[in-house]
């Protein structure tokens, strides 16, 4: 089963984010290098990365064919994804004891939302 | 009579020369190691020079003297004891066995089990298991050498006889997880894992072999080949779902629905009852009603019963309450389903909320059907399930 454990950015983090000293921003970041490679190393990481800012995102549209790459109109956005890890455990509590070890779970918290798959069922 | 491929060969005899060089030397890793190089050195060498008389005596001779050669590696180091004698090949069938046994060790996570056995009984390399998994080859390696790890100094013996019984529990329970990986693909990359459902058909193949008498595995073996019998007709060109009771039956595989049926009519006959040959019997009546309207309901109700008195879940719970509403009508199915989403395993659960939705379909309350497909579609995590439920609401508007 393969969940994505979801972390976003907004106000709140934000804030917390500003209040940390430099030390602290600096083991939050090695928090997720360290989580990534548990994560590795049990054998359970499908992939896991840090998004750039949402300033750099540009809005992909196609238009009678022709395809028009614009600023987003995402300026006013309030929240935005920062970062996932994708992993495949046996279920959903795994999933969720990992979740619990992302730094972000102890400040804003994450989210995790399983993956569909293509299984199919009879009657 | 055609002769078996090399690959075929070379396929079959890798769990039973891993088997005897583990058995002589232990220590799992480095026989495997040596294995390997053999089984490199017979597809090198067979074609050009013929394959020998007795291909797997020659395999365990090159892997035991590889074997030897990184053991004489590691005492380099260490200076010890003499090496032992070189071995005569012999291969017992209870090697295999003990092979399949180790690799669902109760100390393993059932996706290492999966893995392991892939690997060590299966023969399949780490990048075939991961794109078989839909993972990562480096997520398949690190689980397998994390399961070699953990198993390290475990004795390469056949458990108790007290053990046995919990051990072969797993090793059916992996062999029917590996088949289901297989079987619930259905489009995309589905092809590396169709091979799977083939794989675990092979390998419970053998498993039937070497314990005849063992009715479960027999049962196992039987609701796979009765369950695969339905693959051609279970998805659409388009990957779109086909329930069981709208499949073309003519594209069923009969040859694997008689052997099917011819394997579990024994195990009933010879064997303990168990959960395995119980599903296998629901599926073999499924299997040989000609349409979908001849289905004997109240044979697979019957069973289902007894299902629930060996081994009871939600989803035999849920299962009897479609047999049932077939048998009954779709009123008393849908009293049966309230009493049954008691259980905290089945509340919110997509599954009761389609089988809802069927029976208030049949019952003719269309718009609360609509509303219970839909539900049901937003509650799945399997997408082409997600798709048939969607439609069924929509063909309701």
């Amino acid at each position: 089963m393969k969940y994505l454990i979801l972390i976003q950015s907004n106000e709140r983090s934000l804030a917390i984010w500003d209040k940390m000293t430099e030390d602290e921003q600096m083991a939050f970041g090695q928090g997720h290098l360290r989580l990534s490679a548990e994560m590795g190393e049990a054998g359970v990481l499908v992939a896991s990365e840090g998004l750039a800012d949402p300033s750099l995102a540009r809005f992909v549209s196609v238009r009678d064919g022709d395809t028009v790459v614009s600023d987003g109109p995402y300026a006013e956005v309030k929240e935005h994804l920062a970062g996932f890890y994708l992993i495949d455990v046996a279920g959903a509590k795994e999933a969720h004891e990992w979740a619990a070890k992302v730094p972000d779970a102890a400040t804003i918290g994450v989210e995790v939302r399983p993956v569909l798959d293509m299984s199919g069922w009879e009657f | 009579m055609t002769s078996p491929s090399l690959e075929d060969v070379l396929r079959t005899a890798a769990p039973q020369v891993l088997g005897a060089v583990v058995r002589r030397y232990g220590d799992f890793d480095t026989s495997e190691d040596a294995v390997q190089e053999a089984l490199l050195a017979a597809a090198q060498q067979w074609p050009v020079e013929g394959v020998p008389d007795n291909p797997r005596a020659w395999l365990i001779r090159v892997a035991s003297r590889r074997r030897i050669e990184l053991l004489r590696n590691e005492e380099a180091r260490r200076r010890r004891e003499a090496l032992p004698p070189d071995p005569i090949p012999s291969v017992r069938g209870d090697d295999e066995l003990t092979l399949l046994l180790l690799c669902c060790h109760p100390a393993l996570p059932p996706v290492s089990q999966v893995a392991l056995t892939l690997r060590a009984v299966g023969g399949l390399t780490t990048a075939e298991i991961a794109r078989a998994l839909l993972v990562p080859e480096s997520t398949v390696g690190q689980r397998i050498s994390r399961a070699k790890k953990k198993i390290r100094g475990t004795g390469f013996v056949m458990p108790s006889p007290s053990e046995l019984p919990d051990r072969l529990i797993a090793v059916r329970q992996v062999l029917y997880l590996i088949f289901n990986e297989g079987y619930t693909a259905s489009s995309g990359s589905s092809l590396h894992r169709v091979e799977l459902s083939t794989e675990a058909i092979r390998l419970t193949r053998q498993l039937h072999g070497l314990l005849p008498g063992d009715g479960e595995v027999a049962g196992l073996l039987a609701l796979m080949l009765l369950t695969d019998a339905r693959r051609p007709a279970r998805t659409r060109a388009d990957g779109a779902l086909v329930p069981l009771a709208a499949q073309d039956r003519s594209l069923w595989n009969r040859a694997a629905v008689d052997e099917g049926v011819e394997i579990i009519t024994a195990a009933l006959r010879d064997t303990a009852l168990g959960p395995f040959q119980l599903q296998a019997a629901i599926a073999a009546v499924h299997d040989e009603a000609a349409h979908a309207a001849d289905t004997d309901w109240a044979q697979i109700l019957e069973l289902y019963r007894l299902l629930n008195a060996v081994a009871p879940g939600p989803m035999v719970t849920l299962n009897r309450v479609v047999a049932l509403s077939e048998v009954d009508g779709p009123w008393v199915g849908l009293r049966a389903l309230e009493q049954a989403a008691g259980d905290p395993a089945l509340a919110n659960h997509h599954r009761v909320a389609a089988v809802r939705a069927h029976l208030l379909e049949r019952a003719g309350d269309l718009a609360a059907a609509r509303d219970e497909y839909l539900r049901a579609a937003r509650l799945t995590l399997s997408l082409p399930e997600r798709r048939y439920l969607e439609s069924r609401a929509a063909r309701l508007r």
